[in-house]
């Protein structure tokens, strides 16, 4: 294991500040006043659309559907992370078989979409109906939560066992070495040596992870789950308003933008040590 | 002054790429659904067929003007008639108050009544609040099938679906008790080996004409007054020269257009 060290000359730095107006900070001006405007738009939208009435009618409905969004993204969260280590284990593993079968298991949910990846298993194993009830499994199937938990959970595991891979594999290998010469066990070692390190460089990345699932929840609504789109679809429903989709997408935006902030929190913390 | 002309030239390329596709006025351009057979559906191999597709065409024949059609999700049909996706929307649409606030409609061109499939094996023995107490119904969503299922059947479970296939689909599985749809979409659904574990227990009574509205009819953007009187016309045109009983009997044993308005 060789750690390059480059000499400062060969660093590259930022290019020094352009002036004056060339192409690209035209262009670049022009397109932020665009999305000024588009912001601006909607805003100036929701508030002449404002609707006192609709507020009423449909508030209490965002607010479960919000409730079924949460939950199901957790509970797909933490069960995907679990289950991720057997696979970054078996991804790593110098086993043909272990690893074989954890690169297929990768392969496929990264290789599909979420979209047909809960399809199947709400309508497919939906008729498999007999079979999973001799083997006592469609009570669990029978509900739709359950089927999206289920595709959710199985998804991101595939992508966090990379993101865990990624990251044990990005610590030195003189780490393992070193804790070997001091006669740490390999488990010690990745308790104590490399995941404290693995995990600052995963954090960012199991934050995207987040991110993208609480967007992509938004899929269980076409397998009867009411969650926050769910319900929006059905405020649609009602009342052909297209606020209801508006209002929805701002929900989103805010979760993200909560998340978003939480990750930055927890580096901040978890960095601190390497800060100068 | 180059800068002045700069900002003006980004500014017009800002504006082309806003640049909004213009109407056609020649051709007519269709919008339905594709997953509500026999009315409306796709084939395997990407074409539109159906009841709606046959009288549409016949219209546009009569009308003496060339038609195109566009598959659209029922979810946003509406909103995208008013985005100028399309100009008139042939899918099936049952006429209602809140429709009409967003859309105007021609007359009906067809009405069937609602009702109600379950499983073979099902000991339900009617169609009523009390009967359907306690079970669970699925309905496509976005239609009048599903406001009056809301409506109706509070003590049931009513579980919302994109589109008629899946709704059929679960009560096949087993996840539903019951599910509520047109008449005839249900027979096609019962007739297909897809459908051979169900049959249909009945049809909810009464069927008020605040939710159900008095038929199908085509909806085109407001203020369209001029497309509506040309098709309702053509409607006319077409029940009246026989165009119309030929393409209900390609498709059904009765007649679908229902009481003489």
């Amino acid at each position: 294991m060789s750690v390059v060290m480059r000499a400062a000359s060969d660093i590259e730095r930022p290019p020094p500040r352009a002036r004056g107006w060339p192409r690209t900070r035209i262009i670049g001006y022009a397109l932020v006043c665009l999305w000024i405007v588009f912001g601006l738009g909607i805003v100036s939208y929701l508030f002449f659309a404002w609707n006192a009435d609709f507020f009423a009618k449909y508030a209490p409905a965002y607010a479960r559907g919000l409730g079924v969004t949460l939950s199901l993204v957790a509970i797909s969260m933490v069960l995907g992370a679990i289950l991720s280590v057997p696979v970054a284990y078996g991804r790593m593993s110098s086993n043909r078989i272990l690893s074989g079968l954890a690169y297929c298991y990768v392969y496929f949910f990264r290789g599909t979409p979420l979209l047909v990846q809960t399809y199947l298993v709400y309508y497919g194993l939906g008729s498999f109906r007999v079979e999973l009830q001799t083997i006592g499994l469609w009570d669990f199937f029978k509900d739709a939560f359950n089927c999206g938990v289920f595709a959710f959970s199985l998804n991101t595991a595939a992508y966090q066992a990379e993101i865990l891979r990624g990251a044990i594999e990005s610590v030195p290998k003189g780490q393992w070495e070193g804790a070997a010469s001091l006669g740490l066990h390999r488990l010690q070692t990745l308790r104590k040596i490399i995941l404290p390190q693995a995990l600052i460089v995963a954090l960012r990345p199991y934050g995207n992870e987040l991110i993208l699932l609480v967007k992509a929840s938004a899929i269980v609504a076409i397998i009867t789950v009411y969650d926050l789109m769910g319900n929006a679809k059905l405020a649609f429903a009602n009342s052909f308003d297209i606020q209801a989709y508006i209002w929805v997408a701002l929900v989103y935006l805010v979760m993200v933008e909560i998340l978003r902030h939480g990750v930055e929190w927890i580096e901040r913390r978890i960095t601190i040590h390497l800060k100068r | 002054m180059r800068i002045a002309l700069r900002i003006a030239l980004a500014a017009s390329a800002a504006l082309l790429t806003l640049g909004v596709a213009q109407a056609q006025e020649t051709t007519l351009r269709i919008g339905t659904e594709g997953a509500y057979p026999p009315f409306n559906n796709l084939t395997a191999d990407g074409q539109l067929v159906g009841f709606d597709i046959d009288i549409a065409k016949a219209l546009c024949d009569e009308m003496k003007v060339k038609c195109t059609f566009v598959a659209q999700d029922w979810d946003g049909i509406i909103p995208a008639l008013q985005a100028g996706k399309f100009d008139a929307i042939v899918a099936s649409m049952s006429i209602t108050a809140e429709r009409k606030e967003k859309v105007d409609f021609s007359n009906k061109y067809y009405n069937t009544p609602s009702a109600i499939a379950v499983p073979k094996d099902s000991t339900l023995k009617g169609v009523t609040k009390e009967d359907l107490a306690g079970k669970t119904i699925g309905v496509a969503t976005t239609t009048t099938h599903f406001n009056y299922a809301s409506k109706t059947y509070t003590d049931s479970t009513i579980k919302g679906y994109p589109s008629s296939p899946e709704e059929q689909a679960d009560l096949a599985n087993g996840r539903l008790d019951a599910i509520e749809d047109d008449i005839v979409v249900l027979q096609q659904f019962l007739d297909s080996p897809e459908g051979a574990c169900c049959k249909i227990l009945g049809q909810p009574s009464p069927q008020p004409v605040e939710i159900f509205g008095p038929g199908a009819g085509i909806a085109v953007r407001k203020g369209e007054t001029d497309l509506v009187n040309k098709l309702n016309a053509a409607i006319d045109a077409i029940r009246a020269n026989g165009k119309y009983k030929e393409i209900n009997d390609k498709y059904f044993k009765f007649d679908v257009f229902g009481a003489e308005s």
